[in-house]
């Protein structure tokens, strides 16, 4: 079975802190990382290679310094590495990073499952695993949290949506986004990271996913960031103790009677 | 394409430096001219290897010193694109409060542009839905009915999504930010070519008929407004609970269109085997107006009992933090926050919840929240509406009974 996971990296949240005079969000230094919805997608692949046998290739469109979240799944067991690096693939929105990761996905060939997280926490948009689905016609499976069945033609599984679980089968090949409850990735091992440090990671540009030059990057993609704002999110709250809670009871019931709660 | 620093307008102030979340801007000692003749002695320089184009830079930087341009499509027979559609959602039969607001918002922006507003509904048995969703402002329903809509599947929504845009010509297209919105708009923009904002919590026009999308990223720190200039539709999800519907009118006028499909437009790969709904919770996180999380301050997986009290006085949902999660207290279907969910109730109690960043990215955007902890230099303080101080065994109980006594009259 031919696994393909997509992974991004992104900048580390615990950099960054709540600038509590200006409420604005400041980040101390810079420190990227794997998102963290993608180290679920990675560990997910290298279970249903122990499970049925295969490989696990990540890919991952990026600046060169993303080469170092693909040697940290390595790390974690991942067999083959490529990474999208180009400048004229950056600054790529939903639309065009789906068309570029399906294009390395074609090149690749031949596979049976491409796992993504659900999401990516610097973009929080959702709209890539399906996107990629999508470009490449193949069905999907977004928020799964469990895998009920696989084999090597089929799968079954459990999507978490709002208020339940919906259970989906499909025939392969297909894309499936995960959530955190699917696993707990595991950590590198000291071989892993031998491996990681050794590993080859392709790259490859536009040229060699045979990617249409209008299609990617900042060009290709058809929305456009036109302003960027950093909103004050701090509040001027009303703070009470344990003597006062007749006060703060009396604050929650006027709001909750202001929004029609009550 | 590309970005790059005007070197007569750079002043070396450093802001942009401070901005770049990628580590892609350096400082340098380079003494240089401004055009205004002035000298200055730093430089900022852009790493290429590092930059992603994301664009953040361009705005903070006072002397409007860093450039970002971009090529853009041309789409041609844009001007056939008129209307405004909505993605009326159903799930399971039933009309999601979220359709009926953004058919009060599609209502706004198609007044604004002076065009029809369509929403689109498919499902099964329909009877009575598109009535209602003239009633909150649809000019136009166009109701796609069949047995085998009745529950989400992502091919044949799909295809018929994008059989409709062709045949109608919507200028904008909006579905909720919900699992079932989120996974149909990515497919369907995907196939067509053309840009879709996710989770917006702002929409606007302008003179030119651009849909001005703002939506929060990086967890709510940063707001970006984006716009889709070129292509048509100008795809968006909107984030449920942040526009309010409209008053339902019953003697408005519209028009029910019945539109026939045909059966491969039907066909799908996936086949949806059954409904689990979850019984830890009378009403899930995302659909419930008031959320009480429970965080580390309860101490033990059977304390959120009284958090679910508080929820049965209050008519609300529980929530949990991340930390609660992964010890196993509460299901991973609460969890608030980056890698949970993202929620905007009205309301939202945060007992016991220190407030980590990856918390507040989840639940910052509630309209009024409170929060009990006793620690009084707690984060989650800094964001909260009202705090109370103190520990959260004598408080929730006492809190509930005021509450109780106070909402029975």
């Amino acid at each position: 079975m031919k696994i393909i996971v997509c992974i991004k990296q992104v900048p580390d949240p615990e950099h960054a802190k709540m600038d509590a005079e200006s409420g604005t969000v400041v980040r101390e230094g810079v420190e990227l990382m794997v998102n963290p919805f993608d180290l679920y997608a990675v560990e997910e692949g290298l279970r249903l290679k122990e499970k049925i046998g295969g490989e696990v290739i990540a890919i991952s469109m990026g600046p060169p310094q993303a080469e170092g979240a693909l040697r940290e799944v390595i790390g974690m067991g991942v067999d083959q590495a490529a990474l999208l690096t180009s400048r004229d693939f950056a600054g790529a929105d939903t639309w065009a990073t789906s068309y570029t990761l399906a294009k390395a996905c074609q090149k690749i060939g031949n596979y049976d499952v491409i796992i993504c997280g659900k999401q990516a926490i610097d973009g929080d948009t959702a709209q890539v695993g399906p996107g990629v689905a999508a470009q490449l016609g193949i069905p999907q499976i977004t928020f799964v949290r469990k895998i009920d069945e696989i084999s090597e033609k089929n799968i079954k599984a459990e999507r978490l949506v709002e208020g339940g679980y919906e259970v989906i089968s499909s025939p392969l090949p297909l894309l499936i986004t995960v959530v955190k409850e699917i696993n707990e990735p595991r950590l590198p091992t000291l071989k892993g990271r031998l491996n990681a440090k050794k590993a080859e990671i392709a790259n490859w540009g536009p040229e060699d996913i045979g990617a249409d030059k209008d299609k990617i990057g900042i060009n290709g993609s058809p929305t456009k960031v036109d302003e960027i704002f950093t909103p004050d999110l701090s509040k001027d709250g009303k703070i009470f103790n344990i003597e006062q809670l007749d006060e703060a009871a009396e604050e929650i019931v006027k709001k909750q009677k202001e929004m029609g709660l009550i | 394409m590309g970005i790059r620093i005007i070197k007569d307008k750079c002043t070396g102030c450093g802001i942009c430096f401070n901005v770049c979340q990628y580590g892609a801007i350096n400082m340098t000692e380079e003494t240089h001219v401004l055009s205004n003749g002035k000298e200055v002695k730093r430089l900022a320089i852009i790493d290429l290897e590092k930059c992603t184009l994301c664009g953040e830079c361009v705005k903070p930087c006072p002397t409007n010193a860093i450039e970002l341009k971009a090529e853009t499509h041309k789409f041609e027979g844009k001007e056939n694109y008129k209307d405004v559609m909505v993605f009326a959602e159903q799930r399971r039969g039933e009309l999601e409060e979220a359709a009926l607001e953004l058919v009060g918002k599609g209502r706004e922006l198609a007044d604004k542009l002076n065009v029809a507003l369509y929403a689109l509904l498919l499902g099964k048995d329909l009877k009575g839905k598109p009535e209602k969703l003239i009633s909150y402002g649809a000019d136009k329903v166009i109701v796609v009915a069949d047995d085998s809509l009745f529950n989400f599947l992502p091919e044949p929504y799909t295809n018929i999504l994008i059989d409709m845009i062709k045949k109608y010509k919507p200028s904008i297209f909006l579905a909720p930010s919900t699992t079932q919105g989120r996974a149909l708009l990515s497919r369907a923009a995907g196939k067509i070519y053309t840009g879709l904002t996710a989770d917006c919590t702002g929409l606007d026009v302008d003179a030119n008929g651009n849909l001005l999308q703002t939506r929060p990223a990086f967890g709510g720190s940063i707001k970006a407004r984006i716009l889709t200039p070129n292509m048509r539709p100008q795809m968006a999800t909107v984030r449920p609970k942040v526009f309010k519907p409209l008053e339902e009118d019953t003697n408005r006028k519209g028009e029910i269109i019945e539109e026939k499909v045909s059966g491969e437009l039907l066909k799908s790969t996936t086949k949806f085997e059954k409904w689990i709904k979850d019984t830890t919770s009378a009403i899930s996180i995302e659909d419930a107006d008031i959320i009480i999380s429970g965080g580390r301050g309860l101490g033990c997986s059977d304390n959120f009992k009284i958090l679910f009290k508080l929820a049965e006085v209050l008519g609300g949902a529980v929530g949990a933090s991340r930390p609660t999660v992964d010890e196993g207290w509460i299901p991973y279907s609460h969890q608030v926050g980056q890698t949970g969910k993202t929620v905007g109730p009205k309301m939202y109690i945060a007992v016991g919840i220190s407030g980590a960043i990856q918390h507040l990215e989840g639940m910052r955007s509630s309209d009024f929240i409170i929060a009990i902890n006793k620690d009084p230099d707690a984060p989650i303080f800094k964001v909260a509406d009202v705090g109370i101080v103190g520990d959260l065994f004598e408080v929730v109980p006492l809190l509930k009974e005021k509450l109780k006594r106070a909402i029975n009259g």
